[in-house]
């Protein structure tokens, strides 16, 4: 076919005031909602504490989720036969009951009096760190998913995807506020949402030689994995650490991909491409490590006693489909509003595909954890799925999860056409992006506030609030960058795209 | 004179030859019966004005069609014919019957799909697909138009291949 050499014009994003002040109302609203929502929790907390019955309701609620913590201890160092020997359901509630018989004494003795305070934190304050953990979370996969789309471009010498990079790029712009908030939010929250900050729970014998009664034989194993090179209990250093090398990390990518990526704009040359190449490969490396390490920490780590090995894999799947959804939803507006005129619906059919592959890949992924932990039924395993599909709202949730990030995106972006349509994308891109949000919140929230979840105002409000900013920084740095580059070596391959 | 038997076929170099030829000879209003090439050629569906294949709908029922076939097998032998307890579960549990589930779905999909094109296109066991020009195997572009059904002369239809750029035009009759 004839390869013409179209000239094309340079686009640059207008962030409009229009734009601007919509994107405000979207954060007053979510301010709003998260304020009313945080009222509500507070006031409603308040009257159960005026009665004797729901006091009495309050503290049952705590023993269950000691007990349920300790289900998984249990059955590991005291061998309890009950869930492995009972295939069918009933096998859960029995073991649930019997964990709550070991672990009610244990409670209302010792366990408090050694331990630190953290099951007398009030649930509406469980709540908003909850929300804010969970939703840090997601925006944070959202900004390092970008420059991980970027770089996988590179790396892969894609040709098509000239117009769409710097959508990608734009989004990597996040992963600075992403890495603050989350080191924030964890010397904020630490208490609340990661049990294994408890220093109760390591060394079996206290500092005047009796019996440690708050001691987790199991946790205490994994306290290196937090606390290296200091002692268990104490500051998590190697966990700090950590986060701080990833975000370091991504941000200093980021930095250095964009900032040739830029260059190239003003030079006529193939050399930066052949750099940003070379650069995104080791990125590549540092992503695949850092990605999988870093949904072990935020994610897994809340549900202590709890592995899989999937994990790693699941939240990038996750994360991965959704930063798809983004940035082809942005992409779709843009269009509509007139900009990225080299972008047509052969583009989108790329884009298209990668929202309905990367659907099943993480159907697949959630599949192949679900499968395993279902079949092989080892009662510190299954405690994670039973959590959430016994207790409102996880258990809701967790069907929807499979109906809304699975069965839609993957019938309605089934057809050719369908994935070459602004409209469709238009309506699946959000349709997906919310189903992950949801997806996040069984993972972070049920591990945090055990059966006492809520989806009211004050995570709506969050999640508002969080995308808001999110936007508005995501589009003010689009906005200062052209939409392509003018002499990305792969521009004309990218224009004579066609499939 | 029956139709689909006597043909001029029109050799081209290149395939911008032959995609400028296509507009050219539907432009000068005769129908093309077929156009054969060596490698696919981007944009000639459009060009030549072919219909969207109906191939996906045809993948999409052989997948259902393997999903239920799936399904109910297992069901059947599992839960009905000969129940066996498998690790504790019930006799009909849905998530141990996924992966054979998927796996029939995919190969039904596959194998209809492939035997649908084989058939569709001429090439199932015992048939042989006609030649018009065996360098279309090579390195020629070749479009053949059918004689009987174009109420043009020979010579006609053999000037406005030459018109569009074949390189060479010769007459094909099957049997």
């Amino acid at each position: 076919m004839a390869h013409h050499h179209a000239e094309v014009q340079e686009e640059h994003y207008i962030f409009k005031p229009e734009t601007k002040r919509k994107l405000f109302m979207l954060l007053i609203a979510g301010v709003v909602l998260f304020a009313l929502g945080l009222f509500m929790a507070i006031s409603s907390e308040g009257k159960h504490e005026g009665g004797d019955h729901h006091a009495a309701t309050n503290s049952h609620q705590l023993v269950a989720s000691v007990a349920q913590d300790s289900v998984a201890s249990d059955s590991v160092a005291a061998t309890d036969h009950h869930a492995t020997e009972n295939p069918s359901d009933k096998s859960a509630e029995h073991s649930d009951a019997h964990a709550a018989e070991h672990a009610a004494p244990a409670h209302g003795g010792e366990h408090h009096a050694a331990g630190g305070h953290h099951d007398e934190t009030p649930t509406w304050k469980k709540r908003l760190f909850s929300t804010l953990w969970h939703n840090n979370v997601f925006f944070a996969g959202l900004g390092i998913i970008g420059l991980f789309f970027v770089a996988i471009q590179y790396a892969a010498q894609a040709g098509w995807s000239v117009g769409v990079k710097r959508v990608g790029l734009a989004l990597g712009s996040w992963i600075p506020f992403a890495g603050i908030l989350m080191l924030g939010l964890y010397f904020l929250t630490h208490h609340d949402i990661f049990h294994w900050t408890h220093s109760y729970l390591y060394g079996e014998k206290l500092a005047d030689g009796s019996v440690n009664p708050g001691h987790d034989e199991i946790i205490d194993g994994k306290a290196p994995f937090f606390f290296w090179p200091l002692a268990g209990g104490t500051f998590p250093l190697f966990f700090i650490v950590r986060m701080v090398v990833f975000f370091g990390g991504w941000y200093i990518f980021f930095n250095v991909i964009k900032k040739n990526m830029l260059k190239e704009d003003l030079e006529n040359t193939t050399a930066y491409w052949f750099k940003i190449r070379g650069i995104s490969a080791w990125f590549l490396i540092f992503f695949a490590v850092s990605s999988s390490v870093a949904a072990w920490d935020w994610v897994m780590s809340i549900d202590t006693h709890w592995f899989s090995t999937m994990f790693g894999w699941y939240v990038f799947a996750s994360w991965w489909v959704t930063g798809l959804a983004t940035i082809t939803l942005i992409v779709v507006l843009l269009k509509n509003a007139g900009y990225l005129k080299i972008v047509n619906s052969n583009h989108l059919h790329d884009l298209g595909k990668f929202c309905f592959a990367f659907s099943i890949f993480w159907t697949y992924i959630w599949f192949g954890q679900f499968l395993l932990i279902y079949y092989a039924n080892i009662p510190e395993e299954v405690t994670y799925f039973m959590e959430r599909m016994r207790n409102s709202p996880y258990s809701w949730i967790f069907y929807l999860n499979l109906i809304v990030n699975f069965v839609l995106p993957f019938l309605m972006l089934m057809t050719r056409d369908a994935k070459r349509q602004l409209s469709m994308l238009r309506v699946v891109c959000p349709i997906i992006i919310i189903g992950h949000w949801f997806d996040f919140f069984n993972m972070v929230t049920p591990g945090v506030m055990k059966e006492n979840g809520v989806l009211g105002l004050l995570e709506i409000g969050t999640a508002l609030i969080f995308a808001a900013t999110f936007l508005l920084v995501v589009l003010g740095a689009l906005s200062k960058m052209p939409l392509f580059g003018k002499h990305d070596p792969m521009l004309q391959e990218s224009i004579n795209h066609h499939i | 004179m029956d139709a689909d038997k006597n043909f001029l076929v029109g050799v081209f170099d290149d395939e911008d030859a032959v995609l400028k030829g296509i507009k050219k000879v539907r432009g000068a209003g005769l129908k093309i019966h077929d156009v054969f090439s060596p490698f696919p050629v981007h944009g000639i569906d459009d060009a030549l004005g072919i219909k969207k294949s109906r191939l996906p709908i045809a993948a999409f029922l052989f997948g259902l069609t393997g999903t239920s076939l799936a399904l109910t097998m297992q069901i059947w032998m599992l839960g009905y014919d000969w129940p066996m307890i498998i690790g504790g579960k019930n006799f009909v549990s849905l998530p141990p019957f996924i992966p054979v589930t998927f796996e029939l779905t995919v190969l039904l999909a596959a194998l209809g799909m492939v035997a649908t094109f084989m058939i569709a296109s001429n090439l199932k066991p015992y048939s042989w697909p006609r030649q018009f020009d065996v360098r279309s195997t090579d390195d020629k572009h070749v479009m053949a138009i059918d004689l009987d059904l174009n109420g043009k002369s020979k010579a006609e239809i053999s000037q406005i291949l030459k018109d569009a750029g074949a390189s060479e035009v010769n007459e094909k009759n099957f049997e």
